[in-house]
């Protein structure tokens, strides 16, 4: 199995592509629709702006074969802006639609809390995660976001706070998003980075 | 649940090799940089600063290879920085691996610099760093390592780069820089509470006790050392197990 990493030009995908290596994972960068459609397992990482992210998925041609893949249950993982592409829109682009994979849409954290939410903060489980399998519920994960899914924490698998709660896990089915960036988490990222492959094995 | 105060060791280099100094001046060789990053990403570092100090454009090619070299090693953030001038050198950083960068004088020269890295990266990409000395009864901004005054505010300055998209602050006392003898905590204090972005305190760490004061009296969100790790004055792991003792939040390495 090889995990196929959209690369949309910016982005932290060699980070990703570094720590996929580390656990021994097969990838290969792609932004063609012919390979997206074709892969076997799916990565969307992410960082930056909503718009940059949505624009270069639309301008490429990706969104249709994106989504056509998801639907056919190739497994998905969306990391930071990844997770955020999964909703109806996000206030940082508010003209734009995003994948619309789950219901509600992304928004500023409040401006109560330092922003960017910067650095290691824990998560707190709202049900079973097949991400979190066996990461202690101690477990920090590295954040830097200004941006999150405030409006439908009900939908997410855990919740992290700053400010507000927001969606730090969500998954359905074959789709799993998360705000954090595993491989920037050290060893807790590292093992929600091999539950996925394992998942999409 | 809330964030974790973040650890961070310092990798001043001429490029290629671990330098250090005080006050900025008399560098002399600390090791390889690369070894010292997986050291520290196994220690519990939150995250890791590579700064070239020489930046001259003959090194340029050097210091990319080694930011390569040790993101390689790094399951955390990598910033880096050190001679970042134009939106072209902050793509060559960040395309070697780093997270995050950081600007200094160019960005004092040309503050729009900061927004354009903002547009490109994001905020939570841009780091503002600022070195600040006492002057009477306020901070001034030093540039060029430190050496020469930028006749400037610290406390405006940093505001002003927030505004224009810096994401976070790393503000570095040059008074305390090197001396060991407590990070500047009024100065700390009033940086981060006049700015919306997390503040990176540095400058004059030795003791656990100086990083407790600088989270806590400071009002840090991060605190940055590099020779008392280097010369294992000071282990990252206890280090924590300290602050943990003392009710500050750190994420405790298993």
């Amino acid at each position: 199995m090889k995990v196929t990493l959209i690369d949309y030009g910016a982005g932290n995908v060699t980070s990703v592509e570094r720590a996929l290596h580390r656990l021994g994972a097969a990838s290969q960068r792609s932004h063609s629709p012919e390979c997206i459609a074709k892969a076997e397992a799916l990565l969307l990482p992410g960082v930056g702006h909503y718009a940059t992210l949505i624009r270069a998925l639309d301008e490429r041609a990706l969104r249709t074969p994106l989504l056509d893949a998801i639907q056919r249950g190739v497994p998905f993982l969306g990391v930071c802006l990844g997770l955020q592409a999964l909703y109806e829109a996000s206030a940082e682009a508010p003209e734009l639609s995003g994948l619309e994979l789950f219901p509600g849409s992304v928004r500023s954290l409040p401006s109560t809390v330092k922003l960017p939410h910067m650095g290691w903060n824990r998560v707190k489980l709202s049900r079973p995660s097949r991400l979190l399998d066996g990461i202690s519920p101690d477990a920090y994960f590295y954040f830097a976001h200004s941006f999150a899914a405030t409006s439908t924490t009900g939908e997410a698998a855990a919740l992290c706070n700053h400010g507000a709660d927001f969606a730090a896990v969500i998954e359905k089915q074959n789709i799993f998003g998360v705000q954090f960036h595993p491989e920037k988490s050290g060893d807790a990222g590292a093992k929600l980075l091999q539950n996925f492959l394992r998942l999409a094995a | 649940m809330s964030l974790a105060h973040r650890i961070i060791p310092c990798l001043d280099t001429d490029g290629a090799r671990v330098v250090k100094g005080v006050n900025f001046v008399g560098l002399r060789d600390a090791g390889d940089p690369v070894a010292l990053a997986a050291r520290y990403n196994a220690e519990g570092a939150d995250e890791l600063v590579v700064l070239d100090i020489a930046a001259s454009r003959d090194h340029r090619p050097t210091f990319l290879e080694t930011i390569r070299r040790v993101a390689a090693e790094l399951a955390i953030p990598l910033t880096a920085g050190g001679g970042i001038r134009t939106l072209d050198d902050a793509r060559a950083v960040v395309r070697a691996g780093a997270d995050k960068v950081t600007v200094n004088t160019a960005a004092v020269a040309r503050p729009e610099l900061i927004s354009e890295l903002s547009r490109e990266f994001g905020a939570q990409a841009v780091v503002l760093a600022i070195d600040a000395k006492r002057l009477n009864n306020h901070w001034d901004v030093m540039i060029r390592g430190g050496r020469e005054s930028a006749n400037r505010d610290a406390l405006a300055w940093a505001q002003q780069g927030v505004e224009l998209g810096a994401g976070e602050i790393l503000l570095t006392s040059v008074d305390r820089d090197g001396t060991q003898l407590g990070f500047e905590t009024p100065l700390t204090s009033a940086i981060s509470r006049a700015v919306s972005v997390p503040v990176i305190a540095s400058g004059g760490a030795k003791l656990p006790e100086h990083f407790a004061e600088v989270f806590s009296e400071g009002a840090a969100d991060a605190a940055l050392a590099a020779s008392i790790f280097h010369d294992n004055v000071q282990s990252i792991r206890e280090l924590k197990q300290f602050l943990s003792a003392r009710n500050i939040e750190v994420r405790l390495p298993c």
